[in-house]
């Protein structure tokens, strides 16, 4: 795990969670090492959490991914104390959450954070206006003040005109979209959810995931977001941390977690993933092989010859990419009588593709080309290329030393 | 000549051992009413004053005045005119029949049980729903006072506040008030799990969170309750009147004691009429209130 507590956000350290009738008594067999299933024979305890550190930093989706009982839904209860640990720290912003009392934990919960649940968890006998406006209304926020801002919400999450409603007459999509709105309404840095679209079917869930995308685009909050659905994970996560019988099995980038996963556990959930979505340009690129910077014909053969490659990419003096040149074309024009054209006038213009491209839309360009393709920033920047064979190998799942070099480049 | 023995009769205590313990309980229990019988009685005195007030006035007050308020409160309860017009005819034919005065005295004492018994049975259900240990203490104490027949409790209670009123309010209180703890309890600890902690996760207080989201969401469990409570303080009428407690129930009593089979009959249909009043009534304010709070897929 990378040590970066200076700058995180929320600090979690030696966190532990053990149901059951006396918990801090069974804390040294955890601690000791035994295994969950040898505490719940011996004590009847169950561990719940099981030395979670975690440092989350500002601005980013952290999300926690497991199975059912892996302590997922425990540990964001954590966040706000709706669940109280055994032993550890929670450090939010400097404030030791664990020893907030009772009435610094309520203005914690009113201003700090907020919560999505996954069955919504919307007052059905409140309208979807008043629902939204709770954490205000919980505040002491007068009625005008907070119904204005609820309604801006509500605009804000697609659900102007259904103020008057009660939450049994929406779809579940748009209950959870209330949800949202109720948690984006208080102003809370840090947001919870806790498996916030898994009740929702897929075409609603992968709109929500859009959706949210689009508002963390603008809002830049911090949220922690737990789900079952590796996709949804690597989708949304800016980190991911995965959750194996309450023990950290990794916390990495998306790309790190799919292609170096720690062990077999994360091995084998990252083995279905449809990788050709998930991947990007970015990741997999390589440095081009030769690149040309000069103007001189000659001294650009001599250096394909050098490199052993019959092609090259041409760049022109302010090292913008111009294209892609071959030998036999440097030949044809050297061979030509009168004065030879310059290398950038012969250079090929080709598709290129951008380092956020998914490596799905790539596949079809790289199919017709004969050479990688280039990988180019919008502003022109180049920045590798891409084979069909890294290609290959990266989607074939091969874990050879190629992807590695190339995963592991900033 | 067979010796006796354990095995072959049950090991009874002393005859003369069981009369000293019930003469002990008995001689405690005379000396605790005599010397603190007085002072419990003023404890109640507002209670009593409150049941002869709401009896006088629904008796001093010309009949079609009480009338045409009862029906106005079913009607606004209910909001329907049906059920209102029914309400009309029952209570036409009962003031016919020469049972009005009767009704009104059952009536008022049915109700100032039912406020009582909501108003203590309430907060008992809520305490019982906030902690395991409340709830253990109090559902033996629910069970004895269900199944412990009423007249057993009658005893005492009489010994303590001699007859009257009051004891037969206590005694109805007592048969009729498990329902409404009961269910309070129960509406309480099955609100969704997932509301409560939004709730808390909101920073609700433990007010907020009790008046705000349990008690609206258990509110349909609590008037099954209520209800409940109602239709068993009708059931103790007869039971009270033993213990001087005017009302339809003293007629009920006499003809039982002197087989009047019609007199008990009319009766015991007025009690019938009271009961599907105050039972339909408070079924259609506990749907209304209901569909109002659900949103409905009607609305």
């Amino acid at each position: 795990m990378p040590e970066q507590s200076n700058e995180a956000l929320i600090q979690v350290r030696g966190l532990f969670k053990v149901f059951g009738a006396d918990p801090t008594s069974i804390l040294p067999q955890v601690k000791d090492g035994q295994s969950k299933d040898a505490i719940l024979a011996a004590t009847g305890h169950t561990v719940g959490l099981n030395n979670i550190n975690l440092d989350i930093h500002r601005g980013e989706i952290f999300v926690i991914m497991g199975l059912s009982g892996s302590g997922k839904s425990t540990l964001i209860r954590h966040f706000n104390r709706l669940i109280e640990p055994t032993d550890g720290r929670i450090t939010v912003e400097g404030t030791d959450v664990v020893s907030l009392n009772t009435k610094e934990l309520e203005q914690f919960r009113r201003h700090k954070m907020s919560m999505v649940f996954q069955h919504f968890g919307l007052m059905p006998h409140r309208t979807v206006i008043e629902n939204v406006a709770y954490g205000l209304m919980v505040q002491g926020v007068d009625k005008a003040a907070r119904t204005k801002k609820a309604r801006e919400w509500l605009d804000a999450v697609g659900l102007a005109g259904y103020e008057e409603q009660y939450p049994s007459q929406l779809s579940g999509g748009q209950q959870q979209r209330v949800g949202l709105a109720r948690a984006l309404c208080t102003d809370a840095d840090i947001l919870l959810m806790d498996e916030a679209f898994s009740a929702l079917d897929p075409l609603i869930r992968s709109e929500m995931q859009d959706q949210l995308i689009a508002l963390q685009e603008r809002l830049r909050k911090t949220i922690i977001f737990i789900t079952h659905d590796l996709d949804e994970a690597l989708r949304i996560g800016d980190t991911i941390a995965i959750l194996k019988d309450g023990e950290l099995s990794q916390v990495g980038r998306p790309v790190d977690i799919l292609l170096h996963p720690a062990d077999a556990y994360v091995e084998a959930f990252v083995r279905d993933v449809n990788r050709a979505r998930v991947l990007t340009a970015d990741v997999v690129m390589q440095p081009p092989v030769c690149r040309l910077t000069t103007e001189n014909l000659n001294e650009a053969l001599k250096q394909m010859r050098g490199e052993g490659k019959d092609y090259g990419y041409v760049f022109d003096g302010d090292d913008d990419y111009k294209g892609i040149i071959t030998r036999e074309l440097i030949e044809d024009e050297i061979d030509k009588p009168g004065i030879n054209a310059e290398l950038c006038e012969l250079a090929e213009e080709t598709p290129t593709v951008q380092p956020d491209t998914s490596l799905e839309e790539i596949l079809p360009t790289s199919l017709e080309q004969p050479y990688p393709v280039p990988v180019v920033c919008e502003d022109g920047d180049f920045r590798g290329v891409v084979s069909r064979k890294t290609m290959v190998s990266v989607l074939a799942g091969a874990d050879n030393g190629d992807e590695k070099s190339a995963a592991e480049r900033p | 000549m067979t010796t006796e023995s354990w095995l072959t009769k049950f090991p009874e205590m002393e005859r003369a051992s069981l009369v000293a313990i019930r003469k002990g309980l008995d001689n405690a229990y005379r000396d605790f009413s005599r010397a603190w019988g007085e002072s419990i009685e003023a404890v109640f005195d507002p209670l009593l004053m409150f049941l002869v007030w709401l009896e006088k006035l629904l008796l001093t007050s010309p009949w079609w005045l009480v009338l045409a308020a009862i029906v106005a409160l079913v009607y606004g309860a209910s909001r329907s005119w049906r059920l209102s017009l029914g309400v009309v005819v029952a209570f036409l034919l009962i003031g016919y029949f020469g049972m009005w005065e009767n009704t009104m005295r059952t009536m008022s004492i049915i109700t100032v049980c039912t406020l009582l018994s909501i108003a203590l049975g309430v907060p008992i259900g809520i305490a019982m729903a906030r902690s395991d240990r409340a709830r253990s203490v109090i559902t033996p104490i629910l069970d004895i006072m269900q199944t412990m027949p009423a007249f057993v409790y009658l005893i005492p209670v009489v010994m303590l506040l001699g007859i009257g009123k009051v004891p037969g309010v206590i005694a109805v209180v007592i048969y009729a008030i498990p329902p409404v703890i009961r269910l309070t309890n129960l509406g309480i600890r099955l609100v969704d799990k997932e509301v409560l902690e939004a709730a808390a996760a909101y920073g609700a207080t433990p007010w907020q969170r009790l008046a705000g989201v349990q008690l609206p969401l258990a509110m349909p469990t609590i008037m099954a309750g209520i209800n409940q409570t109602i239709m068993m303080a009708l059931s103790m009428v007869v039971i009270a009147s033993m213990i001087g407690v005017k009302g339809l129930g003293q007629p009920v009593l006499k003809s039982i004691t002197n087989q009047y089979f019609t007199m008990g009959l009319f009766n015991g249909l007025a009690i019938v009429a009271l009961a599907i009043t105050f039972d339909r009534v408070s079924q259609a304010y506990a749907r209304r209130t209901q569909r109002h709070l659900k949103g409905g897929n009607d609305a």
